[in-house]
């Protein structure tokens, strides 16, 4: 009896472990994607900076890997993605702030109650439905403004993509001033100031870095779009500083390949992974300031 | 020394007016920038549906794309979407309970967990054009899956297994320490403790994240276009369900594919304008089960946090 007891808690141990280990493997799944994606992307670009070297890459001013006379100048695509990606933060910062303050320290309880599953509704509609609303409907609008804008232009792409951005940057921005201690806003407001003036000169350089922190990632999500770009920005590598030309971004581009038919292990096919490459880094750059800045102000107070 | 005192608080009254003035303009500039967002949105429906609105007969999802405009449809793609979302549920949710769970209740404090959990929050913020190659390299022309649904399907578990962990997560930490403890108390396992306690009373918790990261992932357009799906699709993959024994069969995940926002690109980038009332009705469709499955998840978070009183 006491044997049988015995054995059934040992058989007991053995699962309990069984189930731990495929537990931890399903955890190191998320480890595993990342050492995938960091595997993939540098064996490729290394058999293509092989054939292209890497100064070429960092200073040609010419983008035509599908050309005869192929040049791989990223600068060009990377010009496509600033530009676009600036027009973007110039929408999403000044909206996403106005709105996560007014959020944080004028709107009721009610009010925000109602505007922030709203918000996170708009965050949830599909890139592609941006573009096509940026292609079909706000590039035609914009025609009418600037003569002479052509169909496809980094200018409205920049703009839905922004507005895209906007309740990702308003919510962690929200988040950081919230998490400003009370007790400031009282002392100010013992002082005689305004909700204004609580907001503009204690709130908010409180919260500053993590304002900063979801300006960052809103940068980081606007250089990963892809297809808003895609649609409504045209795929032409185009060396340009002005938003209302059309060009290609660093993603327009891989999807513009990936519409093609190119065959495995050709320069061509290299090509995307080290523009990726590229992608990934910038992102990351991004990525990681935002976080430390996040985890600063977290830590603050 | 009165009248100074006198002309010194019409002045303070002045400062305070105009403070109080400014605070009433923000208030309402908030109010605006807040509608300037919804109105977008409001818009971006609208327009969708009124160019759409001609195209959304029952024939719309009964029929294969096809070169006139007028006779296109989306069953190729609702149909591929509803079984890439399959592979994808299959594969993600599981994997990112436990993954949860795992960080949860299981990880000890080492650099092994620190590491993990470092990755998860940078894994959600790659681009997920980046999961496209990497599904391209690796699923496509490493594992030899070639362009097919089971690609596509892994690929977007992938991308949002960061969503639901986070969720999964969240579920578990708020379930109070005590509860864990009655049960350890009594002599259960951890895995009892999970199996009856912990799992049942983050259900809901992780039903949410698991319905927002399928939003996402229905969405989802430049992972599945790097892959390589086709984009003109005018067949149905076989049927998962066949009459005879073992009434079961796997082939559609080898088949190629196409799905609801490849066929909305695909029409929106034609210059062909009776395409783009096909696109917007694609688009209205898609809007709507996005909205549906993130309203869902919303309603149900808000009734969990209502309801749930420990």
């Amino acid at each position: 009896m006491s044997a049988n007891r015995l054995s059934h808690r040992a058989s007991r141990h053995v699962k309990e472990r069984i189930i731990e280990s495929i537990l931890f493997l399903a955890a190191l799944v998320s480890v595993a994607t990342t050492l995938g994606i960091v595997y993939i992307l540098v064996k490729e670009s290394v058999v293509f900076f092989n054939q292209v070297p890497l100064w070429d890459f960092l200073t040609d001013t010419q983008w035509t890997p599908l050309f005869d006379d192929a040049h791989f100048g990223i600068i060009v695509l990377l010009s496509g993605t600033l530009v676009s990606s600036g027009v973007a933060l110039a929408v999403a910062i000044p909206l996403g702030t106005l709105i996560a303050i007014y959020l944080s320290e004028f709107a009721s309880a009610r009010a925000r109650e109602f505007a922030k599953p709203v918000l996170e509704l708009l965050s949830g509609v599909p890139t592609i439905i941006y573009g096509y609303f940026a292609l079909l409907f706000l590039t035609p609008l914009l025609q009418k403004l600037i003569p002479g804008l052509p169909g496809f232009n980094l200018l409205s792409a920049g703009i839905v993509m922004g507005i895209m951005i906007v309740p990702y940057v308003a919510s962690i921005s929200e988040d950081a001033m919230r998490a400003v201690p009370m007790s400031l806003r009282e002392g100010s407001y013992a002082m005689g100031a305004t909700r204004l003036q609580t907001a503009l000169k204690v709130v908010f350089p409180g919260a500053l870095s993590g304002v900063a922190a979801a300006y960052i990632l809103g940068i980081s999500r606007a250089v990963g779009e892809t297809m808003i770009l895609a649609v409504a920005a045209g795929m032409q590598p185009n060396l340009t500083w002005n938003p209302t030309e059309s060009a290609a971004t660093i993603t327009a581009f891989i999807v513009q390949v990936a519409l093609g038919d190119l065959p495995h292990g050709s320069v061509g096919y290299q090509t995307i992974f080290a523009a990726g490459l590229t992608l990934m880094l910038l992102t990351l750059v991004f990525n990681v300031l935002g976080h430390v800045m996040r985890r600063r102000f977290r830590e603050q107070y | 020394m009165a009248r100074m005192a006198r002309k010194d608080i019409g002045e303070i009254r002045g400062i305070i007016a105009r403070a109080k003035r400014l605070d009433v303009i923000f208030g309402v500039v908030g109010v605006l920038a807040l509608g300037l967002g919804l109105l977008t949105f409001a818009t971006l429906f609208v327009d969708m549906a009124l160019d759409g609105y001609s195209r959304l007969t029952p024939d719309f999802f009964t029929e294969f794309p096809s070169r006139h405009a007028e006779r296109a449809g989306i069953l190729s793609a609702w149909v591929g979407t509803t079984l890439v979302m399959l592979v994808t549920a299959c594969v993600a949710v599981p994997l990112s309970v436990a993954a949860g769970i795992y960080l949860e209740e299981y990880a000890p404090r080492n650099w092994i967990t620190d590491i993990i959990e470092i990755n998860i929050a940078n894994l959600a913020g790659v681009p997920s054009i980046i999961y496209g190659l990497l599904a391209l390299g690796l699923f496509v022309y490493e594992f030899n899956l070639g362009q097919s649904i089971l690609t596509a399907g892994l690929t977007l578990a992938l991308l949002i297994l960061p969503v639901v962990i986070v969720a999964t997560r969240e579920a578990i930490r708020s379930i109070p320490s005590h509860i864990r403890e009655g049960a350890y108390a009594l002599g259960a396992t951890k895995w009892q403790v999970v199996q009856h306690h912990i799992l049942p009373y983050s259900m809901g918790g992780i039903m949410t994240g698991v319905i927002i990261g399928m939003a996402r992932a229905i969405g989802e357009t430049a992972p599945i276009i790097t892959i390589g799906a086709l984009t003109f699709i005018a067949f149905l993959p076989a049927s998962p369900v066949t009459g005879t024994f073992p009434f079961l069969s796997f082939e559609w995940l080898q088949s190629p594919f196409t799905v609801m926002p490849i066929q909305i690109f695909n029409w929106t980038s034609r210059p062909d304008p009776n395409f783009h009332a096909n696109a917007a009705a694609a688009g209205f469709v898609l809007v709507l089960m996005t909205l549906i499955m993130n309203g869902l998840a919303i309603w149900l978070r808000y009734r969990i946090r209502r309801n749930i009183k420990w």
